[in-house]
């Protein structure tokens, strides 16, 4: 950051602690952006003449004769075209070695739009995969996040999904992501020759954690670029939003704030919203859609991160490794899109949504049935039938090997159910099956 | 000469103020940024340190920045003209604000002052008011809206004049009053009520009797909710709340609905905005939007104006209920509200209760449930706000500070159930754990035997005899095993399961199914009971099972029919055939 002629210099800190510092100032705008030695730090209180920064970096080594100069905005983006293909770090310096961005300077972490404004979203983003496109469809200006544990495939299913989508950019915001991960995005998207579409913002783990809080306003702040100002449909990918969530925990810890539930701060929901109430269909024809990845700890959904993000976003999708045929698929009962029933049976075909339930029933069934098996009970024939469809519908439509196209995963479905059940068992309303049962 | 004051501290969107005069609690003052005018409410006085709350972002607010006191605590504007409007949490009609993006700082009067309204009186000069008399009547997209004594004027007026029937805009004088000293005071269309007191204008509150209807069939067969009533719906995420929600606000016998979606998707309050629009009140004939106000404050709108909300919406509907209307108000969620009283009394570092909530939230919860409520106004009439509010709980569990503290005073609870959203059986509302207390009410009975049946009530309650017991063999087969059991066992347990397919799951995105009046319930009902009731000849488990499905299937097809219709009588003739199989 350059400094400029007129700007004061403080050279005496009267409090630091991990995450902050203290020091006299007057003048000094909420949020403002400063540097002490050269750190990026922002204010995040004012007690009088007494301003407290956060240090992004991390206040190691930062002496109470630190050097802090105070740059009057706060963290802004310099937006433009030129971010297309572009990497970056948190503050949106480029870490590719190429030259810095020229463009409009904008405030990151900007206002929601006026609900009225929004359009209702409407467009279906196809991936290819049943689990998702089948059962849990996407539509654009949606946010969903994947509910993973940290050894499950999601970022190669994030990246599949990204490549499919056909967004006009896609926005990566890695949030203490390992190297590798940041090499695996890199590579496939390098490897497909989309570069020049994807926008990355990347804190690995390599970076100092606090730094992680500006990752997903920076994403945010150049997909409106893209989408307001372009009008393109911009997909945004967030992974990992529980480093995030990790990251206010620690700030929030060391600014003395009384922790709420698993010793998240109080404002964990508004925090979260903020960043996915971004995702926003335009009247004008852009959008923003979100796909997010919250990490578990041992599946466990109640915790206060996945809990919180489950409220805030439309729907979340869960993987899970199916013994029996050997391949990860999208959990059918858990998974969920709120916003299917905008697309489905509307842009795909009519007997959509009624051979999405009929599947997922029969499915639960068999799960059923599975239960009766291991507990050693007897199985009906029925049961029997249950158990050879799951087995088929798992490898045909669950699996996230799957790429076919909606109608083709209808059909599949139709014919699963004519070659194991009645019409009766599968239970869809009549004119559907006079027209698409299989004989 | 109104109090001033400068801002001397900042924490995110908590800021002091050091005062120069008096300050009330909760009193409204606007900060000054750079010509930026932000709104906040006094939270904490403190000799003349000031605590405020600031409803937008404090980006950029600097020590020294310029505060002025308003003299009043947080108002809404009540008149003609709120009806198919889209708020904010603080009254902001959002259809007029300028740009894409919110802007902070934008605030604009609710109401539109050119319209002139057609203006019918109903008080006559010499007649004897008090606050919340009908002066007059405007027409209001087909409601009859009462132009009131103003609700802050104490004691008795005398009508000096009134203005005949004519056009009349809002801010014209239509009525002078003359108080008991003498005075005369002008009485136009509009006037102001801080939202954080109820509004008491009514002779009257006896406990809700007449049933509500919402043609949602585990709400209005299993578990009706009264007018005047209050309930809740608690339920992890992805089991249906905000669906249902929508469901009852379509099809609920309301003369004005009001939703306060308060904290929640943005996505979700547009998909109001465009379906209500387009969609016919069932009851009326009318356009849906025609009788709906909208209070969005989504979650990413700021927090405080997000508390201010709930608040918001609940005195618009006091002050249509004052009218003599029937309101339905329904709040999506009251956890979000709890959050943002959680987080400032965070930053007030208050000490905290149970999961860091501020320690009033069960007192809070409950004073704000009371203000629904069946009332008789002083001229006689009946007016009547029914209030639904979702929860969220944490992690899905039920004991925690706000579902436990909405527990203790809403009267219905539709537990919506984790399970039974996961095998897709929409509504989820568990009808075993779900309750309603009205059932237990004599004078609720009593409407109810007139309204659908004298033997309603013990139909019901016979079939929720049969759901229990049906659950309680659901465990023994799944414990000993299909053929552990006698035949019997998987007929009880599926005769139940009829229930549960037929009346309790409702399609609430098919066109026909979603919407199920009364007389069409107790039909189904009837049907349904009697189905339960009928002996069947079965040899083995596995035909029990086989046999009900395709009765299920029959009263599904029967469901998704228009009511009486052709198709719905082949279905029935065709049920009939089913039955006749293997009836004893």
């Amino acid at each position: 950051m350059a400094t400029k002629a007129f700007q004061k210099i403080y050279t005496k800190i009267t409090q630091i602690n991990k995450a902050t510092c203290t020091l006299r100032a007057t003048g000094i705008g909420n949020d403002e952006l400063a540097t002490v030695n050269g750190a990026l730090a922002q204010v995040v209180k004012i007690m009088g003449d007494e301003v407290t920064l956060q240090v992004f970096g991390g206040t190691e080594g930062i002496p109470t004769n630190a050097e802090v100069i105070f740059l009057g905005k706060a963290p802004s983006l310099k937006v433009s075209d030129q971010l297309a293909g572009r990497f970056f770090n948190s503050y949106g310096e480029p870490i590719d070695g190429g030259p810095a961005v020229e463009g409009e300077e904008r405030e990151i972490g900007g206002p929601s739009v006026n609900p009225v404004r929004r359009k209702q979203p409407s467009e279906l983003i196809a991936t290819g995969i049943a689990g998702i496109d089948l059962n849990n469809t996407l539509v654009s200006g949606q946010k969903i996040p994947f509910f993973a544990d940290p050894d499950q495939p999601y970022n190669q299913v994030m990246a599949n999904v990204a490549l499919r989508a056909q967004a006009d950019k896609i926005v990566l915001g890695g949030m203490g992501l390992t190297n590798d991960d940041y090499l695996y995005f890199k590579n496939v998207f390098s490897n497909a020759g989309v570069l020049d579409r994807i926008v990355s913002f990347v804190n690995t783990t390599e970076n100092p954690p606090v730094e992680r809080l500006l990752i997903p306003d920076m994403a945010l702040t150049a997909a409106e670029y893209f989408a307001v100002d372009k009008n393109e449909k911009v997909l945004v990918l967030l992974t990992d939003m529980t480093s995030y969530a990790d990251a206010l925990a620690i700030v929030s810890n060391r600014m003395d704030q009384i922790p709420s539930k698993d010793s998240m701060p109080g404002s964990l929901y508004s925090d979260l919203a903020k960043i996915y109430e971004k995702a926003v269909q335009f009247p004008e024809g852009g959008s923003i859609t979100i796909i997010a990845v919250t990490t578990l700890s041992g599946g466990d959904i109640t915790h206060a991160v996945p809990d919180n993000t489950g409220y805030i976003t439309e729907g979340q999708l869960y993987l899970r490794r199916d013994s029996d045929i050997g391949k990860v698929i999208i959990d059918p009962f858990r998974s969920l899109s709120r916003l299917k029933q905008l697309v489905t049976g509307k842009k795909t075909r009519e007997d959509h949504p009624q051979v999405m339930n009929a599947a997922v029933r029969l499915y639960s069934d068999a799960a059923n049935a599975k239960t009766k098996l291991e507990n050693g009970f007897d199985l009906t024939d029925y049961d029997e039938r249950t158990l050879a469809f799951a087995k088929e519908y798992s490898d045909k439509l669950l699996a996230i090997d799957v790429n076919i196209d909606t109608t083709a995963m209808l059909d599949t479905a139709w014919n699963l159910f004519a070659a194991h059940f009645t019409p009766a068992e599968v239970n869809i309303k009549q004119e559907l099956v006079d027209k698409y049962w299989k004989q | 000469m109104s109090t001033k004051g400068k801002v001397k501290g900042i924490i995110s969107n908590l800021v002091m103020v050091e005062a120069d005069g008096p300050v009330a609690q909760n009193e409204i003052c606007y900060i000054d940024l750079n010509g930026v005018r932000l709104m906040a409410e006094v939270l904490k006085v403190t000799g003349n340190n000031v605590s405020v709350q600031v409803f937008e972002s404090t980006r950029g607010l600097k020590v020294g920045n310029d505060v002025e006191f308003m003299g009043h605590m947080l108002e809404v504007t009540l008149g003609p003209g709120l009806l198919s409007c889209n708020f904010d949490g603080l009254q902001n009609d959002l259809n007029k604000l300028t740009g894409v993006f919110l802007r902070r700082g934008e605030y604009n009067f609710p109401l539109d002052k050119e319209k002139k309204w057609e203006f019918t009186p109903l008080a006559q000069p010499g007649d004897k008011v008090e606050a919340a008399s009908w002066l007059g009547q405007v027409d209001e997209n087909a409601q009859p809206h009462k132009i009131m004594v103003p609700f802050t004027f104490r004691g008795t007026y005398t009508v000096k004049s009134i203005v005949p029937t004519g056009e009349y805009t809002i801010l014209d004088t239509v009525a002078v009053l003359t108080d008991a000293n003498g005075q005369d005071v002008e009485v136009n269309m509009v006037q102001k009520w801080p939202v954080k007191k109820p509004i008491n204008v009514h002779r009257e509150k006896p406990r809700p009797f007449k049933l509500l209807e919402t043609g949602v069939r585990t709400i209005d067969t299993a578990n009706p909710i009264a007018e005047g009533g209050t309930g809740f719906i608690p339920g992890p995420f992805g089991t249906g709340k905000t669906v249902l929600q929508h469901a009852i606000s379509k099809q609920a016998d309301a003369d004005i609905v009001i939703m306060a979606a308060c904290g929640e998707r943005a996505n979700e309050v547009v998909e109001l905005f465009v379906e209500f629009p387009e969609l016919i009140d069932p009851h009326t004939g009318h356009n849906l939007m025609e009788r709906t106000i909208i209070i969005a404050n989504t979650s990413s709108m700021p927090v405080a104006s997000r508390e201010a909300s709930v608040y918001t919406a609940m005195t618009i509907a006091e002050y249509y209920r004052a009218m003599g209307l029937k309101v339905l108000l329904m709040a999506d969620s009251t956890s979000r509200w709890a959050q943002a009283l959680r987080e400032m009394s965070n930053r007030m570092e208050e000490l905290p209760g149970q999961d860091a909530f501020p320690m009033d939230l069960s007192a809070t919860i409950g004073n704000f449930y009371s203000r629904a409520g069946f009332v008789y106004l002083k001229n006689g009439q009946t007016g009547s706000i029914t209030f639904i509010g979702t929860v969220s709980p944490a992690g899905g569990n039920l004991k925690e500070p706000v579902t436990e503290g909405t527990k203790k005073v809403a009267r219905c609870f539709f537990a919506l159930e984790q399970a039974r959203a996961d095998s897709k059986r929409y509504p989820a509302v568990n009808p075993i754990d779900s309750y309603s207390k009205y059932i237990e009410y004599p004078e609720f009975e009593e409407y109810i035997s007139e309204r659908i049946s004298p033997d309603w009530t013990r139909k019901v309650n016979d079939m929720k005899t049969m759901l229990q017991r049906g659950k309680e063999v659901q465990e023994q087969i799944n414990i000993l095993g299909d053929d552990g059991v006698p035949v019997d066992y998987h007929v009880t347990f599926w005769k139940s399961e009829v229930i549960d397919f037929v009346i309790l799951q409702q399609d609430a995105f098919d066109p026909i199914d979603a919407v199920t009046p009364i007389e069409r319930q107790q039909y189904m009902l009837d049907l349904v009971m009697d189905i339960c009731h009928m002996e069947f000849d079965f040899n083995t488990f596995v035909e029990v099972m086989d046999y009900f499905k395709r009765i299920i299937n029959v009263c599904k097809q029967m469901n998704y029919s228009e009511f009486h219709s052709d198709k719905f009588e082949t279905y029935r003739q065709e049920l009939d055939k089913v039955l006749a199989e293997r009836r004893k």
